[in-house]
């Protein structure tokens, strides 16, 4: 299957979209060890990568997996792994390293339910784990949320310049929803992959002074001095790489907070629900980290109150609370273990918070 | 304009494969569609379904709460499904393999004998393409001649002979929908 033709529309799964994105945008090395709902990523790699002179191995388990992402990445290369929910907890100790690190590379993980070994359908359960680290140690991952299966692939090629430009993993949080679904995907007619220069990797010290990938400081003092230099950079992120999506708050008297698979199902929500007695819109985070804090309190300062969305227990909501201080009450409406929420229940719910009243058009 | 249909059968009675190629004819057509198959840990013998969503505008929930039409190729699928039904929907059903249904208000109900007629034009596998032509006689949500070369693309190489066959199928359900007077039901 090749898909390289510009401008060309293909049905794929989000799967294969964000598999065919990252071979598009450069990356050589994949390591996959197979988990439902993501398996169509590690067979697309399987096939294509041959077909561009890359590597794609399904290694014996998700340690070996990240591990050579580590390896790959201190070597240069652009590199990726791919699991789903239970895949990418054992993955959290690589990830932690390549992040102490300083190493670029892309994990995506296709969210599936848990905790455990859960099922296999769609789930936000890890939001926590995605964006507060995950790992151990004072670190961050970049995080990417798409809502469709045409960002499955355009945040891929973010998420690898992303990668490059601070040096620093960067995640894709899908679920099983996004993964397995298809829908009509044009990839990036002009994306040409800025292969920054590395100076840092190791690429042979022939002729130049040795470098040296490490997460590891035994001075006294030297690694309260990097985890200075990383907490600077993650300011510096938090400062110009928030993304966000707004429908319909301008005049909003709530606000529907929400991504990825639920993003959907809201704005679903507001298409069905225009003549409501109340007015509502949402805010969607495209960056889970850095998360859009000022947008929410900003919207929060105007608004009856915030409700926020997901497929989890209530996660995404605690960034919500933080972000509004108290501003506005933060309502939360979430489903667990596969279940996702309707635009019915979402209506239900706003009734709950204040009285609403369908608009009553005059007929003449 | 905007379609939502459930499609759902038995393992090995073509719902998968129906869906996505009408995904894909109305992809080319320049319509928006999501098309979500069910995964994972099916068993033999069980229901395999897919929901499908056609719209000109853009589409927001990839998940069906109520559906506009129901393709059931057998009784175990209908019965999954039958509450996804609103007023107004259209239930198509595969009439010989679902005889009995509940007094449904308000919705339009074709009972299409899709394995028999599949059956008498000498391919029983082709039942998935009897009922395309008839539901798509009465939806006109697909053009026949993309949705043909789409097929005639999956067909390639070794399955190449099938083609007229699914071909015929197809002109027969929609044949059989034509005639239908007396079969399709409106239930109030």
């Amino acid at each position: 299957m090749t898909l390289t033709e510009k401008n060309k529309k293909y049905l794929l799964t989000g799967n294969e979209a964000c598999a065919e994105a990252a071979i598009q945008a450069g990356c050589r090395f994949y390591y996959g060890y197979p988990i439902t709902p993501q398996n169509e990523i590690l067979t697309h790699m399987t096939i294509r990568m041959p077909q561009v002179g890359g590597t794609s191995i399904q290694v014996e388990s998700e340690l070996a997996a990240i591990n050579m992402v580590y390896g790959s990445a201190a070597a240069g290369a652009r590199a990726m792994t791919s699991s789903s929910s239970p895949g990418i907890s054992l993955k959290q100790e690589g990830i932690s390293y390549l992040a102490g690190s300083e190493l670029p590379c892309v994990i995506i993980n296709i969210q599936r339910g848990g905790p455990g070994l859960g099922d296999i359908s769609p789930s936000q359960a890890d939001y926590f784990q995605a964006v507060k680290g995950g790992g151990h140690g004072d670190y961050h991952t970049i995080v990417l949320a798409p809502s469709s299966v045409q960002e499955m692939a355009d945040l891929v090629f973010d998420a690898f310049d992303l990668a490059d430009c601070y040096r620093n993993p960067v995640m894709i949080l899908g679920d099983a929803q996004l993964g397995q679904m298809m829908e009509p995907v044009v990839f990036n007619k002009k994306y040409k992959p800025v292969l920054s220069k590395k100076d840092w990797a190791l690429t042979g010290a022939d002729g130049r002074k040795r470098n040296i990938v490490k997460s590891f400081y035994s001075v006294k003092g030297e690694l309260e001095e990097f985890n200075a230099k990383l907490q600077k950079k993650y300011r510096q992120i938090q400062a110009e790489e928030v993304r966000y999506e707004e429908t319909n708050t301008e005049d909003a008297d709530i606000v529907l907070v929400a991504y990825g698979t639920c993003a959907r199902i809201c704005k679903e929500f507001l298409n069905k629900n225009q003549s409501l007695s109340v007015k509502v819109g949402l805010i969607r985070p495209i960056t889970l980290w850095p998360f859009p804090s000022d947008i929410i309190q900003k919207v929060s300062e105007r608004v009856q109150a915030i409700l926020t969305v997901e497929m989890s227990a209530g996660q995404m909501v605690e960034d919500v609370r933080l972000s509004v201080s108290g501003r506005c009450p933060v309502h939360f409406y979430g489903r667990t273990g596969g279940g996702m929420p309707t635009p019915k229940e979402i209506l239900k719910k706003i009734s709950e918070i204040v009285s609403v009243k369908e608009k009553v058009t005059c007929t003449t | 304009m905007s379609e939502k249909v459930i499609l759902a059968g038995l393992g090995g009675q073509g719902m998968m494969l129906l869906g996505r190629l009408i995904a894909q004819a109305v992809m080319l057509e320049g319509k928006n569609v999501t098309f979500f198959p069910s995964y994972g840990t099916e068993v033999r013998g069980g229901t395999a379904y897919y929901h499908l969503t056609v719209a000109e505008e853009e589409i927001f929930s990839p998940v069906i709460e109520e559906a506009d039409a129901l393709i059931m190729m057998n009784l175990p699928s209908y019965l999954k499904f039958k509450d996804f039904l609103k007023p107004d929907s259209m239930l198509f059903l595969n009439s010989s393999m679902i005889d009995k249904i509940d007094n449904e208000m308000n919705i339009d109900v074709f009972r299409i004998p899709a394995t028999k007629i599949a059956n008498s034009i000498g391919n029983v596998v082709a039942s998935n393409m009897v009922m395309l032509g008839a539901y798509n006689e009465v939806k006109n949500l697909v053009s026949i001649p993309v949705f043909l070369s789409c097929l005639k693309n999956v067909l390639k190489g070794r399955k190449e002979p099938f083609y007229e066959v699914n071909k015929l199928a197809i002109e027969k359900g929609a044949e059989f929908v034509r005639n239908i007077n007396g079969v399709k039901q409106r239930l109030y």
